[in-house]
């Protein structure tokens, strides 16, 4: 019984069985990985989570960059000439085996020392003897499947710091809370009584000393964890905002003074379990809003993508590797297999077969004759090419794209929360309570006028709203990310339940890049024919090949007498009588057709020319219906880098009228989304290569539709798994319903505010009740909008 | 009588060497990361064959 799942990575094996110690693998790259793990005594591997591993790539000569002394530096992170420490992305590592096999690198070769996995950023950190080289451990990652992605982000050395202020200001604001709630219990048994009215004599003989204690406790909460609510308010008020941080500051303040105030003349027990119980809580919603997804970066621009170093031709023919930066125009470049082109070029020598799939989505790779331009941001799939650079890596076509200024703004400056805006009509409305009941009382009592304005800002310190949008969001956030829908902060959610535009890309974004139809145009096969076409290409490793290989109906595997693969040309077979040749037009004998827009695979049988196989776009599934849907309630329009070659099979699925743009260059994107924004729109951008990341990057949202979330998407504000698709406007809807949320919890909280301001207003604030009121107006708020929001994420599928 | 200073500087002191732990395990990095160990403590030492020497790896 043969299981027909590979051992180590879990895919069919229908292309190729082979057989090793009664396990079946589907390649031997995959057998490889599995030797060297059972007898490495490593197969433990295996038993944590079946099929684990991944199929290693080739990657002959791929790393030599890492031979140059000066790149090594930049990218280690600690060397003291024996020992050296490198962290490493890698991008493939997916479950506990993965955790465990890197960790135990040190078995795989003695001279790694330690290694630690950090999962959620997909990490590792090795320390390994000096002896051993950097490529050397590159590769020996890269063997067992695990291969780590170095890009010239990292060239560059700008380590981020993690910044961790928010845990230490919690910390404090924690440490401070629990210790001033006890030192408070003295206070809440001993109501009503004091020293005068002979109350207890212990806890009045110590009333003192347990104050100033909270008095010092509440210093650092106030000076340094709640400092940035005033560092923001005051910011606010400088550029004429009333931003939700000036009532919060103003709170802060108040109870801090008052508190002192009372304790230092003997008035009372003053506010500070209320005060640093405020602070804690509000850090807490900050804390719950900051916590993001440390695996997938929105910031990419194309640093991300492009490689450190290239190979660059001496004029004497020698090679050498220099970092990217470093080309100029007229060097020439060699490409290796599945390396990427940095710069702009003309080639000159090779077979150009050039993936564009992350620069235009496309997925079919583009063939370039000697002499042609060829661009930077593809990928080269067909062996050695050489090129002549016309432009330095920064000057080329796409990386040209970022120097616009929209990859300079922040979004987040420009627009203005929710939560901000109420803060505004909030703060007006709590002065002028404050000050009518002050002169109320000035009329009155005068006495008591100053208890009273303090109370009434104390008691209206808007902590329970601060917290309605961190907690509601911030679990949106999370419920997203369960459905594959991963969103760069809380505000985007804010600013994706207000769009009324949705503008798309179309390869790559509505039509899926892994799957693809073909249909037949030709004189009909014999089922010999067809036959020895399928088990031809079941040979051929070529995308196409590929993709046609899982159209084609199943046949038995029969065996070929002749077999040659002519790389960048096609697939050449016999058996019996007939010869079949399978590849471009002109390998099987063709002239070259007009039309030169789609794919095709041509077919020749004993030198005569049979037919050809067109490729064609697959939309993604459900497509008609999504965009149905959307277009009750937003406006939509299509923006394709293609050309109108699929415009009628557009226009059959979308619904009538919708906009199709085609010819559109990265920048008229960008343009368009921006004189929709002009006429006041709010536009969601729906991309998926760098070709989009201008229009990402200019519209209101910018979401990035990805096959694989680990890698090559660009710089955007959500990233949407593409087998999600279909959900993306129950995913808008879902939006809007947690922005109504966030407005039931602001009511509900206002509630809260009318009863304490009774009893502020009426002169009658205890500490005690304070310190009831607004931890518990936190508490059923944060109850309340988590239970709102599970409520909406059971409805998503 | 005054035994209570006594108690409330030990109840400080207390409250201070947790705040001092809790500042050192930030400072070292344990809250960067709080989803690996979780995985990590269930991996089985028995399982790495005895025969290879063992190697102490972790810092």
């Amino acid at each position: 019984m043969q299981d027909d799942t590979c051992f180590h990575c879990g895919d069919p094996c229908d292309r190729q069985l082979i057989t090793f110690e009664e396990k079946s693998f589907c390649c031997s790259g995959c057998k490889t990985v599995y030797e060297i793990f059972s007898t490495n005594d490593l197969s433990h591997y295996y038993d944590l989570q079946e099929a684990a591993g991944t199929t290693p790539n080739a990657i002959e000569g791929k790393y030599d960059f890492l031979d140059n002394e000066d790149i090594i530096t930049k990218l280690l992170e600690f060397n003291d000439g024996n020992v050296q420490i490198i962290n490493l992305y890698i991008p493939t590592i997916h479950c506990s085996s993965c955790i465990w096999i890197l960790e135990n690198l040190n078995k795989l070769n003695k001279h790694v020392t330690s290694s630690q996995v950090d999962f959620p950023k997909k990490t590792i950190r090795v320390t390994y003897h000096k002896e051993f080289s950097l490529k050397n451990l590159v590769l020996l990652l890269a063997k067992i499947g695990y291969e780590p992605y170095i890009s010239l982000e990292d060239f560059e050395g700008k380590k981020k710091a993690t910044d961790r202020s928010l845990i230490y200001k919690l910390g404090v604001a924690g440490f401070a809370f629990g210790n001033v709630m006890f030192l408070s219990f003295p206070e809440y048994f001993d109501l009503g009584s004091s020293a005068a009215s002979g109350g207890e004599y212990w806890l009045n003989k110590y009333q003192n000393l347990f104050r100033w204690l909270m008095f010092v406790f509440s210093l650092p909460v106030v000076f340094y964890a709640g400092w940035d609510y005033f560092v923001s308010a005051f910011k606010g008020l400088r550029a004429k905002l009333l931003n939700i941080d000036v009532p919060i500051a103003l709170g802060i303040l108040v109870l801090f003074l008052r508190s002192t105030f009372d304790i230092a003349f003997n008035f009372g027990s003053g506010f500070f379990d209320s005060l640093t119980g405020l602070v804690f809580f509000l850090l807490l919603g900050k804390f719950f809003q900051q916590r993001t997804y440390s695996f997938l970066s929105f910031e990419r621009d194309y640093k991300s993508y492009f490689p450190i170093a290239i190979t660059r031709l001496k004029t004497d023919g020698k090679e050498e590797t220099v970092p990217v930066q470093n080309i100029e125009k007229g060097d020439r470049i060699l490409i290796r297999n599945e390396e990427m082109i940095p710069v702009d070029g003309t080639l000159i020598y090779g077979n150009a077969q050039i993936d564009y799939s992350f620069v235009s989505g496309e997925s079919e790779p583009v063939n370039k004759e000697i002499g042609e331009q060829v661009f930077a941001g593809g990928k080269q799939l067909n062996g050695v090419i050489e090129m002549i650079a016309s432009k330095s890596v920064s000057q080329s076509y796409l990386t040209q794209l970022w120097s616009n200024a929209v990859f300079k703004t922040d979004k987040t400056t420009t627009f203005q929360n929710l939560t901000d805006s109420i803060g505004k009509r909030f703060t007006i409305a709590v002065l002028s309570i404050a000050f009518i009941s002050t002169a109320f009382w000035l009329y009155v009592d005068p006495s008591k006028a100053m208890n009273v304005f303090t109370a009434v800002l104390i008691i209206a310190c808007p902590c329970a709203i601060a917290l309605a949008s961190p907690f509601t969001l911030g679990n949106m956030l999370r419920i997203f990310g369960k459905k594959k829908f991963y969103i760069k902060n809380t505000q985007t959610i804010e600013q994706l339940a207000k769009i009324d535009t949705a503008i798309f890309d179309k390869t790559g974004t509505i039509t899926t890049s892994q799957k693809s139809t073909a249909y037949y145009e030709g004189m009909p096969l014999t089922p010999e024919e067809e036959s020895i076409l399928k088990n031809t290409i079941r040979a051929s490793n070529h995308p196409l090949s590929r993709s046609l290989y899982d159209l084609l109906k199943e046949q038995n595997i029969i065996t070929l007498d002749e077999y040659e693969e002519h790389v960048g040309k096609g697939l050449e077979s016999s058996k019996g009588a007939i010869k079949m040749k399978i590849g471009s037009a002109n390998f099987v004998g063709k002239a070259l057709s007009e039309n030169v827009l789609d794919t095709s695979m041509h077919i020749s049988a004993n030198n005569t020319y049979k037919g050809r196989y067109i490729f064609q776009n697959q939309y993604r599934e459900g497509l008609s219906t999504t965009f149905k849907n959307m277009s009750q309630t937003l406006s939509l329009a299509i923006l394709s880098g293609d050309n109108e070659g699929e415009k009628s099979r557009l226009e059959a699925i979308l619904p009538k009228l919708t906009p199709l743009f085609f010819n559109q260059k990265p920048e008229h994107k960008l343009a368009f989304i921006k004189t929709l924004q002009e006429q006041g729109k709010k536009v969601l951008m729906v991309g998926d290569g760098l070709n989009d990341a201008g229009a990402l990057a200019q519209s209101n949202v910018g979401i990035a539709i990805s096959e694989n979330i680990n890698v090559f998407s660009p710089a955007c504000d959500a990233i949407l798994d593409a087998s999600k698709f279909q959900q993306l406007y129950s995913y808008i809807l879902a939006s809007k319903k947690a922005m109504r949320v966030i407005k039931m919890s602001f009511i509900l909280s206002l509630l809260y505010n009318c009863v304490g301001l009774y009893f502020a207003v009426t002169g009658q604030l205890e500490p005690v009740i304070a310190a009831i009121l607004m931890p518990l107006s936190s508490i059923s708020i944060v109850v309340f909008t988590t239970v709102m929001t599970n409520f909406i994420g059971r409805k998503l599928s | 009588m005054s035994v209570i200073y006594v108690l409330l500087a030990i109840s400080l002191v207390v409250a201070i060497i947790f705040f001092v732990a809790f500042i050192f395990s930030v400072r070292q990095g344990q809250y960067d990361d709080a989803y690996t160990p979780s995985v990590r403590m269930l991996f089985e030492d028995e399982l790495v064959k005895p025969k290879k020497k063992k190697v102490k790896s972790k810092e």
